[in-house]
């Protein structure tokens, strides 16, 4: 390949944070000469050589690119793209400590005042919305760190401090288990079910999964183990990723659990490699969350050392840096593989042609931690739990104007007033829940006797989602909840397909009108039909979706 | 060979073969803006979507590869809907006025309204410096567009980005499809997405190697010769007198063909067939830029820009 650099060097500091990380290549004048494999091999590396530069100096300069893409053998036009299409990277200077606000949805009905400046940038949801308002402060030299109540913090936080985590299953040991011991996490039951999953063989482990019944907590409700099996069935290598780049407004469940029980996702991980045969690990976590992050490498790093990882299967910590749309599986690849986070038109889909360009096995975190109970017990048994078509327990995260906000992990199958009675039911009177995310819906108290199943769900045209349920009551102002979710789904596109770049923008545009003019229903519908038709993947397929539900139940008008 | 039915039509297609290609294949054309023969497709721009029986949503002709069985509609009600939105987000957003006629007959043909969405926002000059996941509260009082100052950093061609649809042939064509050069790559996200350089440096300071590949895959006239964008300026460009000769470049011996548009017997702009087996319609600077010489002017400085501005300046029509 070659490739005409820039001019500019990079700074001591600079060349020693990326000298880190990669090797220096040989050099050919401004021009680099390196054919072939050998220089797209490391293209791997450029997001988190991208996340160091950003969290070691505060920003990537020209020098700083250069530099990288010197090592890497990437043309700097590439590399831009790439660090310019993440919210947590800058390309320009800016303060050594920045804040993210969060400003979402949850945190907007506790704080109206968001300050804003070069230190200060609103912040889409920062998954905190159990203790919130949260902010993440973005620190040259320092680990991030997100703020929230309870904690020291620049901005007098008002809200909940001990958010509340209850359930017996998939949440047993947070909060009892020491998450930085792995002896604590084998005192409290670790490790047994991937003793037994090495016993009973690759084959028995998909069949238990598949008895199972289990289906992916991701929002798409697709059966585990027909994917295990189907990627299990392809050429090798194979790769397993695990999706931790929970973005969806009002979701937090996934961080509960990686910042309490970090080994349980690693155990969960191995099982699935032993069960698939994949080659090699990865878990991309959200960029916001700083704590799950360190957590799961902590726990890595004592998993290895007991000897349960190593050069048969191993896992990686991909950081993400900003962007909603890598929890789309496929975008999830193209970022991990050092290019944008943009989805791919599926078919082929991730068992056939996924990381890599290899058969790879993707599951969200809440969908990995059901594997050990179905291992220990058996599918039977996991079937026996919630309905026939939703099988095993759920993690709802519960927010907005409920008294006891939290993760709250009940069988499938309950309905979703139970659920609610069980956070202590709702602060005033509820005008609206909105169910499943951002990308969900908003349904009203009639839906309080609605089972929490797929099916129930679906039999009504909404969905669980990531499991948000976040209520408002009638102090509300509706409007302008629904125009924060139009405004997230505008920011975050990835901005590839024509309907989803524009129509987003065009959605935002007529709610914004609508505060002073009859809001202009029809069209949102017609965008909206195009948008969920047309688009490349899924956050264009539903970014309307929360709208017109609001639209439908009168909420805006 | 594979069967399937287009609109009711039974259609044997080779393997491997697109729908889009099944559809032309009985006369069935479809509108594209972002595939081009020559290029890996991206299906970025969604106007050439297509209903597939059994599928959840619409497809996309120009990459889907044809299956045995497949039940296509190509004049559904879905289709024509998501057309004709998607061509109206993008003529609402977009300065479409240089598409080609066959694109303007099918958004005739879709009854396309972009006006619907309000006044087009005017001219803004911060599109380069905009960071993904923010953006400044939106009024609705314009539909947002991307018009946004030309691009004039060097004296053979222009970027003018308001006409910009981000097909992202320019950067295929610049990248590992064509050149291997990769000047130029999307950044920003989101709306704010763009074309750019890295730092969105002017194109001397950057990798380009002027071969003008870009402009020859440029569907809308956001890429465009200096001369013809001078000319358009001045309201001199008038393609109907234009003539067009094929010749092959003397420069070395591969046999490049060249197509040399002439106005005012002025070389105006220099392109290449795309079905010409030895250019696929690419050229490198001096097949794309280095007419001069051919021009026969007193003075060697003299451009033809300069040529035909002088004309009009003594004839004060400038």
């Amino acid at each position: 390949m070659d490739i005409r650099l820039m001019d500019d060097a990079p700074s001591d500091a600079e060349r020693a944070v990326i000298a880190a990380l990669i090797d220096p290549v040989e050099e050919v004048g401004s021009h680099l000469a390196i054919g072939g494999h050998s220089a797209r091999r490391h293209r791997h590396l450029l997001l988190p050589v991208l996340s160091a530069v950003q969290s070691e100096i505060g920003w990537v300069s020209k020098g700083a690119l250069n530099e990288i893409c010197r090592r890497l053998v990437i043309p700097p036009a590439e590399a831009y793209g790439v660090a310019s299409f993440y919210a947590l990277i800058s390309t320009t200077e800016r303060p050594s400590v920045v804040a993210h606000v969060c400003d979402d949805i949850a945190c907007r009905l506790v704080r109206s005042e968001f300050p804003h400046g070069d230190a200060v940038v609103s912040s889409p949801c920062l998954g905190q919305c159990d203790r919130r308002p949260a902010v993440l402060l973005q620190r040259a030299g320092v680990e991030d760190v997100v703020n929230a109540p309870g904690d020291q913090d620049p901005f007098e936080l008002v809200g909940v401090a001990d958010p509340t985590v209850v359930g017996d299953r998939l949440l047993a040991r947070v909060g009892h288990a020491d998450p930085e011991s792995i002896g604590s996490y084998a005192d409290h039951g670790g490790w047994q079910a991937l003793e037994k999953a090495r016993a009973l063989g690759p084959a028995a482990v998909i069949e238990e999964v598949e008895r199972s019944g289990l289906k992916g907590r991701g929002g798409a409700a697709f059966p585990t183990g027909v994917k295990w099996r189907a990627v299990a069935a392809e050429p090798a290598p194979r790769y397993l990723v695990c999706n931790a780049d929970e973005s969806e407004p009002g979701t937090f469940k996934d961080r509960v659990v990686m910042e309490g029980d970090p080994f349980a996702v690693i155990e969960s991980m191995i099982i699935a490699a032993v069960a698939t045969g994949c080659a090699k690990g990865y878990i991309y976590v959200r960029g916001e969350y700083p704590l799950a992050a360190s957590r799961l490498r902590h726990a890595l790093h004592e998993t290895r050392l007991a000897g349960q990882l190593g050069p048969e299967f191993d896992i990686e910590i991909i950081r993400g840096q900003g962007a909603y749309i890598c929890g789309e599986e496929t975008a999830l690849f193209n970022s991990i593989e050092g290019l944008r986070g943009e989805p791919r038109q599926k078919p082929p889909f991730p068992a056939q042609v996924g990381l890599f360009g290899r058969p790879t096995v993707i599951n969200n975190v809440e969908t990995l931690i059901n594997v050990p109970g179905i291992v220990l017990e058996g599918g039977e048994a996991f079937a026996a739990i919630g309905t026939p078509d939703s099988a095993g327990t759920r993690l709802f995260c519960l927010s907005g104007d409920i008294n006891r906000p939290g993760t709250y992990e009940v069988a499938m199958g309950g309905a979703l007033g139970e659920l609610v009675d069980l956070a202590g039911g709702f602060v005033g009177e509820t005008q609206a829940i909105l169910l499943g995310g951002a990308a969900g819906a908003f349904v009203d108290t009639e839906a309080l006797s609605m089972p929490l199943t797929f099916e129930d769900s679906r039999s009504r045209g909404v969905s669980l989602g990531s499991g948000v349920v976040m209520a408002f009551n009638s102090s509300r102002d509706m409007h302008d909840v629904v125009r924060r979710i139009a405004r997230f789904f505008r920011d975050e596109s990835c901005g590839q397909c024509v309907p989803c770049r524009v129509g987003t923008v065009r959605v935002e545009e007529a709610l914004a009108r609508s505060r002073s003019a009859p809001l202009e229903a029809g069209l949102i519908d017609e965008i909206d039909r195009a948008m969920k038709d047309a688009s490349i993947c899924g956050l264009g397929h539903t970014a309307a979706s929360v709208v017109r539900s609001a639209i439908s139940l009168g909420l805006i008008s | 060979m594979i069967s399937l039915t287009i609109d009711g039509q039974t259609v044997v297609s080779p393997e491997g073969a697109t729908l889009l290609e099944a559809c032309r294949s009985i006369g069935k054309d479809q509108p594209t803006l972002c595939y081009l023969e020559t290029l890996a497709p991206v299906n970025v721009c969604r106007v050439c979507v297509v209903e597939v029986e059994g599928s959840r949503t619409l497809v996309p002709s120009c990459s889907r590869k044809v299956e045995p069985g497949m039940k296509v509609q190509t004049e559904s009600e879905r289709v024509r809907h998501s057309r004709k939105v998607v061509f109206e987000l993008l003529a609402s957003s977009v300065d479409l006025s240089l598409v080609d006629d066959s694109v303007q007959e099918w958004m005739t043909n879709y009854q396309v309204d972009p006006g619907r969405f309000g006044d087009l926002a005017p001219l803004v000059d911060d599109r380069d410096e905009r960071h993904a996941g923010h953006h400044y509260e939106n009024t609705g009082t314009h539909a947002e567009t991307v018009f946004q100052p030309v691009k004039v950093d060097n004296s053979l061609y222009v970027r003018d980005y308001s006409r910009c649809i981000l097909c992202y042939k320019c950067v295929e064509a610049c990248g590992d499809d064509a050149q291997n050069t990769f000047a130029i790559a999307v950044a920003g996200r989101g709306f704010d997405a763009r074309i750019s350089t890295e730092f969105d440096v002017a194109l001397p300071q950057g990798a380009c190697v002027f071969c003008g590949n870009c402009i020859g895959v440029c569907p809308t006239g956001a890429l465009m010769f200096r001369s013809e964008h001078e000319l358009r300026a001045s309201d001199l460009w008038h393609e109907e007198e234009q003539t067009v000769t094929r010749t092959v470049c003397s420069y070395c011996g591969v046999g490049c063909n060249l197509e040399l548009h002439v106005q005012d017997n002025r070389i105006v702009k220099v392109t290449s067939p795309i079905d010409h087996s030895v250019t696929s319609g690419h050229l490198c600077i001096k097949g794309r830029f280095g007419y001069e010489y051919v021009q026969q002017l007193g003075d060697l400085a003299t451009t033809p820009i300069d040529d035909v501005l002088r004309r009009a300046r003594e004839a004060g029509t400038v």
